[in-house]
């Protein structure tokens, strides 16, 4: 891995230009927020194809409101008069997911969170490879602008699901796939290049007494999800690079023999077969679930151990939790595919892989739980949202054992209750966990606080609004409603009205309920997005440098911190948190401070 | 203020950053190309019965460019050796040697690929097959012109082991009498459409070396003369990704060629 010298302007005292500072800045502060207002950007935009999905979903056949003109000036065939087409439809829920997934909820954990943090909690000046910092951000961007792109290419974005099965995806004659396949290329080379940052930072760049067992949980946790990603990754590449070949060469490794489209056999060689991309996609996508939610269980226990003035709960099984979680989760693909009717043998055994993935996630939820008895817990925004986040994911992860077992699944497979369970997971669990780590970590970033007011109008209002719009999933599935249907099931109900299995009317009104609730939850956000800028200028100032009284390592530094983040290379003495050790005078001991000082009375 | 062990290595980890670097971006090329083999297992397991062609590819050429590859893997090594001996000299004259292996390997590489990107398959309406190389496709002329010979169906070609070579003579076959035109590129069957594949991506790796080797040969090796740890490990690092990609390598040739 070469890499050039590693800061330009290390050594010259002359203020680097505009473009060197913001732009293409090497520094992982610097780098991290960038991540971070283009994750949070592309996490509102696919918010917003959501809403226009549930407008459809509650009144199929309606034109849109307030954006039904730009939606057919944009989409032309695909929304006429502002209809949104089923067509349109399926392009929307395909971009919503792979946005949400790839563009949004991992960068902003890994790359806004990660890069901000890992080297000033581990007590380093920059990552470990800062050109391939700022390179792995480009590759990102560049990714986005390619999926972006693809709103405007005639026939639109790709519309074969987030998880772009083939014989669908290939068969769609338009270039959305295309664009989808390469933006996806580029995603994947920047989340490798981040990974390689991340470990060896971790593993090389940790400060003088900085042992394993006294890294911050956020720290293993982003250790763990880079691994996930380092290794999980590129089986989702190679399948990427063969549909490519398949879709522009005309070959046929994921497609069939005997293929018919539309009636009419199909032009290929056939041969191929569909579920090897499954099997390929399904190996990355799983795992990346745990990358979903590992650094927020991460930033979740550092507002936690801040937050109840006591160590955490067996820190130490945490750690390894998350360690056989990493490794666990590469066992489970296949508990996708149960429908693929792959043999109740392997059945058999990824349902019992499943099950034991669930025990370290269960034990980390326990351990937050334990931590908080007996703590003296102070109710802040960043707290609501860390407490919050321990039921809302085990709501999501309850609710996932049905799908486990191949038995319950069989019923459950494609229904909105997949899209409740998973939604818990990743809405009200792992984002309420990056609103959290936003509103804890804003002082350290711009040295003044957000407004705890607005801050707990848009916890209330999120947490109401989420459950609001993904409870009511749950039980439609129950009922049998199917996901992706564009019309919300309307059709299907009325055909099959009264008979056994169909949609009763109440299943059906509760597509109104959630649209109101996905409005309630765009409006909400208003108060969050004002708080993010207004608090820059006018948010209260922060008394010192460490406004928490925490103990990791970024609360011992400057505020923001200084570009190389420490002034004297920090030393560390003891374990991340430190509170309310018997013996102190104050009821946090840093993990720079030594035995020997400061508190002994 | 440098970032620390980017020359020297970590005490407690025996690592440089570069060196840890490398290492797990090669365990992310293991899965890439890991992922590739397991597709290649998968479709050619999963083939219907009489599909999977064998012994389409020169073996002769696959067996050069295999013994190209292990002369340059020597090659970087003995690179990276001149360089810890503190012999400069020699560090240009085996780096050159490499990027010229490496460059001889894609030559091979490239007139393999059309040669089978200028082979054909022609479905006849009597049912038989012509199989050669185009000589003349003029769309205005009713015929085309093929170096090769006639089989009585696909299925006859899919083994060219052990058969010997049919006679190759120039065929003049009417535009009338086709079915269908096909080269041997990848939409003609899974075995073609996966080894181009994976030895596209291959050669795209090893065109990364090549562009990698020559920095370091060229404008990259003034570094020796500021830094000369840093530039001994960069040569280093950049000889343990050549030496995957090599191996890659290994695993292609019987699996594409010796099948």
């Amino acid at each position: 891995m070469s890499q050039p010298e590693a800061h330009p302007s290390h050594g010259s005292h002359s203020e680097p230009g505009f473009l060197r500072k913001y732009v293409f800045s090497i520094d992982h502060k610097i780098i991290g927020i960038q991540y971070g207002y283009t994750s949070l950007a592309f996490m509102l935009f696919g918010f917003f194809l959501m809403g226009i999905m549930r407008w459809q979903i509650a009144h199929p056949g309606e034109a849109v409101p307030l954006i039904g003109n730009f939606l057919q000036t944009v989409f032309k065939d695909a929304a006429i008069n502002g209809v949104v087409s089923p067509d349109l439809y399926n392009m929307f829920g395909a971009m919503h997911g792979t946005i949400m997934v790839f563009l949004a909820v991992v960068p902003v954990l890994t790359g806004a969170f990660g890069n901000y943090l890992v080297p000033i909690q581990v007590g380093a000046s920059d990552m470990a490879f800062p050109r391939l910092n700022m390179m792995s951000y480009q590759f990102y961007l560049f990714g986005g602008i390619v999926m972006l792109a693809s709103f405007f290419i005639p026939g639109g974005p790709a519309q074969s699901g987030w998880t772009s099965y083939p014989p669908l995806s290939l068969i769609v004659p338009t270039d959305g796939q295309t664009y989808w396949l390469v933006g996806m290329v580029f995603i994947i080379t920047s989340s490798l290049l981040g990974s390689v940052n991340i470990i060896t930072t971790i593993v090389q760049l940790r400060a003088p007494g900085m042992t394993w067992l006294r890294l911050p949980f956020f720290i293993w946790t982003e250790f763990v999800a880079a691994f996930l990603l380092l290794l999980a990754f590129p089986p989702l590449e190679a399948a990427g690079l063969l549909q490519l070949v398949d879709k522009l060469t005309g070959s046929s490794m994921f497609l069939p023999t005997g293929l018919a489209v539309s009636g009419a056999a199909a032009h290929a060689a056939g041969g191929g077969s569909p579920i090897l991309w499954q099997h390929l996609f399904w190996f990355l996508a799983h795992p990346e679930v745990y990358v979903l939610i590992l650094p927020a269980m991460g930033i979740v226990a550092e507002i936690i151990a801040n937050n109840i003035r006591k160590p955490l709960w067996g820190y130490k099984s945490m750690v390894y939790a998350s360690l056989a979680l990493g490794f666990l989760s590469v066992l489970v693909w296949a508990h996708h595919m149960y429908l693929t009717g792959m043999g109740t043998v392997i059945a058999t055994f990824f349902q019992t892989t499943t099950m034991m993935v669930s025990v370290p996630s269960v034990i980390i939820l326990t351990c937050l739980l334990i931590s908080l008895w007996g703590g003296s817990i102070r109710f802040n925004t960043p707290m609501l949202f860390a407490l919050t986040f321990l039921p809302m994911f085990a709501i999501g992860g309850l609710t996932g054992l049905p799908l486990g077992f191949s038995a319950s699944d069989l019923h459950l497979h494609d229904t909105y209750y997949v899209i409740g369970h998973f939604h818990y997971v990743v809405a009200p669990g792992t984002i309420f966990a990056v609103f959290g780590g936003i509103y804890y970590w804003y002082p350290k970033m711009t040295g003044r606080f957000m407004n705890e007011f607005w801050g707990k109008v848009h916890f209330w209002g999120s947490l109401i609004f989420m459950n609001v719009i993904f409870m009511p999933m749950l039980s439609q599935g129950m009922a049998g409603m199917l996901r992706r249907m564009s019309d919300g099931g309307i059709n299907y109900a009325l055909s099959h009205t009264g008979a056994e299995g169909s949609l009763p009317n109440m299943i059906m009104e509760m597509n109104r309920v959630i649209l109101w609730g996905a409005i309630g939850l765009a409006i909400v956000q208003i108060p969050f997005i004002l708080n993010v800028f207004i608090s820059m200028r006018k948010g209260v100032k922060v008394a010192n440098d460490n406004p928490w009284d925490a103990t990791t390592l970024e609360w011992q530094t400057e505020t923001p911190p200084w570009v190389y983040n420490f002034r004297k290379e920090p030393v560390v003495h003891r374990g991340p948190y430190e509170y309310s050790v018997p013996g102190f005078s104050r009821d946090f001991t840093p993990q720079t401070e030594p035995d020997n000082v400061g508190a002994k009375h | 203020m440098d970032i620390p062990y980017t020359s020297k290595v970590r005490p407690d980890t025996g690592l440089y950053n570069g060196k840890l670097g490398v290492w797990l971006f090669l365990a992310s090329e293991v899965m890439l190309f890991g992922g590739l083999f397991s597709a290649y297992t998968y479709l050619r397991i999963g083939a219907p019965p009489d599909t999977w062609p064998h012994g389409w590819m020169n073996v002769t050429l696959g067996t050069i460019n295999t013994v190209l590859l292990a002369l340059s893997a020597i090659t970087t090594l003995l690179a990276w050796a001149a360089l810890k001996t503190k012999q400069f000299g020699r560090y240009k004259l085996f780096g050159l040697l490499t990027i010229l292996l490496a460059c001889a390997f894609l030559g091979i590489k490239s007139y393999e690929y059309r040669d089978k990107l200028t082979h054909y398959q022609v479905q006849l309406n009597d049912g038989r097959v012509a199989d050669g190389h185009l000589v003349e496709n003029n769309k205005d002329a009713d015929y085309i012109l093929l170096r090769g010979h006639y089989a009585a169906n696909a299925t006859e070609l899919l083994d060219g082991r052990a058969k010997g070579h049919p006679a190759h003579e120039e065929l003049k076959i009417a535009r009338a009498d086709i079915k269908s035109l096909k080269n041997y590129g990848p939409a003609l069957n899974n075995f073609l459409a996966i080894y181009f594949s994976i030895t596209g991506l291959h050669a795209i790796h090893i065109l990364g070396g090549i562009i990698v080797f020559a920095y370091l040969w060229g404008p990259g090796s003034k570094m020796w003369f500021t830094a000369p740890a840093r530039f001994t490990n960069r040569v280093e690092t950049a000889g343990l990704f050549w030496h995957f990609v090599d191996l890659v390598w290994i695993f292609v040739f019987p699996l594409f060629y010796l099948t």
